[in-house]
């Protein structure tokens, strides 16, 4: 956690996001704010309109209502001063198959209006961050996906932004390419950029956004970091996972006794889980010695936002059924 | 509400200059354009150096021997003219066809247009870019047949003869250009790069081939001939005038008058020619350049006005088109 960021400046900001398409709406009134130095969570399942949000923000589409500020400017009165501020991954990001990366990088770099003497530095740095500086003079045609996405964070390098929106950053890559592309954002982070990115991949993203706000129905359902999140889904933002010979009943007892926490789920004969409002480890761990019962595993579990999420659908369509 | 009537800041010009360098760069290296050009320039060659050969065996009294370079047809082959009326809506169709759709396909929209610059530059660059290579491309073509007309026929050409060969150029160049705009036009609103490619030919083949057929049948239509005429066997003028009016709206009759008019200077008018208008009139006396210029002004206007048309109605399709794909 970040505890400066409350305190920092906020570089996209947006109030009332409104947007349709004929009758059906796409966005229905959004608010986020993203700071200097944060990475922002955009999560929802396909079709809830993420995409439409970043593109209202980049002022690529229109908002029908709402205000909007980015990096200081108005991207529906001022999208070039916007777009000279922001840089923007593309879901699925594609370039020119026929060009070298460093030709692709220098057409868009051009017209970003850097300034014909710095580009060709500022690529060549861009490059080798992302670690394609041996390949910089292929054409791109021959690069596998993930070389293609890192080509787009060289890009983001590339323009010097303040502020970056990533659209579905980690799609369509293996396991290995995600965990560096996610590596490569959060020191795009530590450059003190400001990061959006969205995502309805939970798990992996999860690990690298200091706040996410959940997506569903073109509404912010829920809003905060994941811990702040778990604790007002589930219950509890700590989560404990519990193995003992005791007896379950008995265990499940002393378990649910002891201060901070929430609840006590038997998984399995033998196998609990524990939700806790703060981290009880301590507590639990003395409770079960005083009792004799033997610890076999006490493990705390970072709460997963794929739970959150599920249990939270699961929750408001359970309420839409009581009252339909 | 307030903010949507409110200016964009900024030049919707900046970045254009960017995006004809990469357009004109990109033709000039593709090999469709190579595939192109080499059609054109054989078929092109071909049809001068047969005219050619049969000049070189009449007489030389002709004045404007030159000019017959271009409009000369011997029996096995097409004149110059005919082959450059076909090829060069080829030409400009498989310069644009992917222009907007290609790069939606490519996914490389989105990140081109959130650099900053306008869609306004993006498209207005890449018609220059196509229209440029080609320019390039005729005027070179154009060169090649007058250095093969000075070797071959010996003769140099008139003042006046390159004069009316380069308003040619001119106007094979604004033919190129209204057909590079429809092209334009099927990439901006079909999103398939076949479909467009298909659209535009298929406009090409209806409006060079079909519609003179169908302007005739309208104008039979709306003016039935009289008794008279039929027992005469002519057309009643006004079924002439309407008919010519209908075929002007095709590019290709636009260019073949336009072009006529400035390559044979005996043409005197396009329309109906009655009696009392050639009184006094020496037949076959070539007009001078600029009464020609006069007899082909409208046409040559009309071609520039049709590209400028068809480019504004795509560019106001691309202004409302969403930038997702």
């Amino acid at each position: 956690m970040r505890g400066e960021n409350a305190m920092s400046e906020i570089l996209i900001e947006a109030r009332g996001l409104k947007k349709r398409y004929g009758s059906t709406i796409a966005v229905d009134g959004i608010d986020l704010t993203v700071h200097r130095g944060e990475i922002f969570g955009l999560l929802g399942p396909n079709g809830a309109g993420k995409t439409t949000a970043i593109l209202m923000l980049l002022g690529l589409t229109e908002a029908d209502e709402g205000r909007i500020s980015v990096c200081g400017a108005d991207p529906m009165r001022d999208p070039l001063t916007v777009k000279e501020r922001v840089a923007y991954l593309p879901d699925m990001v594609g370039f020119y198959d026929n060009l070298s990366a460093r030709a692709n990088l220098r057409y868009t770099g051009r017209l970003a209006g850097i300034a014909a003497r710095a580009l060709d530095g500022r690529i060549d740095g861009a490059l080798s961050r992302v670690r394609l500086d041996t390949v910089a003079d292929h054409k791109v045609g021959t690069y596998s996906r993930g070389m293609r996405q890192r080509l787009g964070i060289a890009e983001i390098l590339m323009k010097g932004a303040q502020a970056a929106i990533l659209d579905e950053p980690t799609n369509g890559l293996d396991p290995q390419s995600t965990f560096e592309l996610l590596d490569m954002i959060r020191t795009l982070r530590d450059d003190g950029m400001a990061i959006m990115l969205s995502s309805h991949i939970l798990d992996r993203v999860q690990a690298i956004c200091d706040r996410v706000a959940l997506f569903s129905g073109g509404r912010i359902a829920i809003e905060g970091s994941v811990r702040e999140l778990a604790a007002q889904v589930l219950g509890g933002g700590y989560t404990l996972k519990v193995d003992s010979d005791m007896e379950s009943g008995a265990l499940a007892a002393l378990l649910g006794s002891v201060d901070g926490v929430s609840s006590v789920q038997a998984e399995e004969p033998g196998r609990f889980r524990v939700l806790a409002l703060r981290d009880v480890r301590d507590a639990v761990a003395r409770a079960m010695v005083n009792a004799g019962a033997p610890i076999l595993r006490l493990a705390s579990v970072e709460p997963s936002l794929d739970e959150i999420y599920r249990r939270y659908f699961e929750e408001i369509n359970g309420t839409a059924h009581v009252t339909a | 509400m307030a903010q949507r009537m409110s200016r964009r800041s900024g030049s919707p010009w900046k970045g254009c200059g960017i995006v004809f360098a990469k357009e004109f760069s990109d033709h000039l290296r593709s090999p469709r354009m190579l595939v192109l050009e080499w059609l054109i320039l054989l078929t092109g060659i071909g049809a001068v150096f047969m005219s050619i050969q049969g000049l070189r065996t009449t007489t030389a009294q002709d004045p404007f021997l030159f000019l017959r370079l271009f409009t000369d047809a011997r029996e096995s082959m097409p004149s110059f003219l005919a082959v450059l009326s076909f090829l060069i809506p080829l030409m400009a169709i498989g310069l644009g066809f992917d222009s907007i759709n290609g790069e939606f396909n490519r996914r490389t929209m989105s990140r081109v247009l959130a650099q900053p610059i306008y869609r306004d530059a993006l498209l207005l660059g890449k018609f220059a870019g196509g229209f440029a290579t080609l320019a390039v491309g005729l005027v070179t073509l154009w060169l090649l047949i007058i250095g093969l007309g000075l070797l071959r026929l010996g003769v140099p050409p008139s003042g006046e003869e390159v004069a009316r060969g380069l308003v040619f150029l001119c106007v094979a160049v604004a033919y190129g250009g209204v057909w590079l705009s429809v092209a334009m036009l099927c990439s901006v609103v079909c999103r398939s790069p076949a479909t467009a490619a298909l659209s535009a030919l298929g406009a090409w083949l209806l409006l060079s081939l079909l519609w003179p057929l169908m302007g005739r049948f309208i104008a039979e239509i709306v003016y039935p001939p009289s008794e008279l005429a039929l027992l005469l066997g002519v057309q009643n003028p006004q079924q002439i005038e309407l008919q010519q009016m209908l075929a002007r709206l095709s590019p290709s009759t636009l260019f073949g008058e336009a072009v006529v008019g400035m390559l044979q200077p005996a043409t005197r008018t396009f329309g109906v020619v009655f009696a009392n208008q050639v009184q006094g009139a020496v037949a076959g006396a070539p007009l001078s350049f600029s009464q020609s210029l006069l007899l082909v002004w409208p046409q040559f206007t009309g071609l520039i006005a049709g590209a400028i048309i068809l480019f504004a109605v795509s560019y106001m399709a691309f202004q409302r088109q969403e930038v997702r794909a």
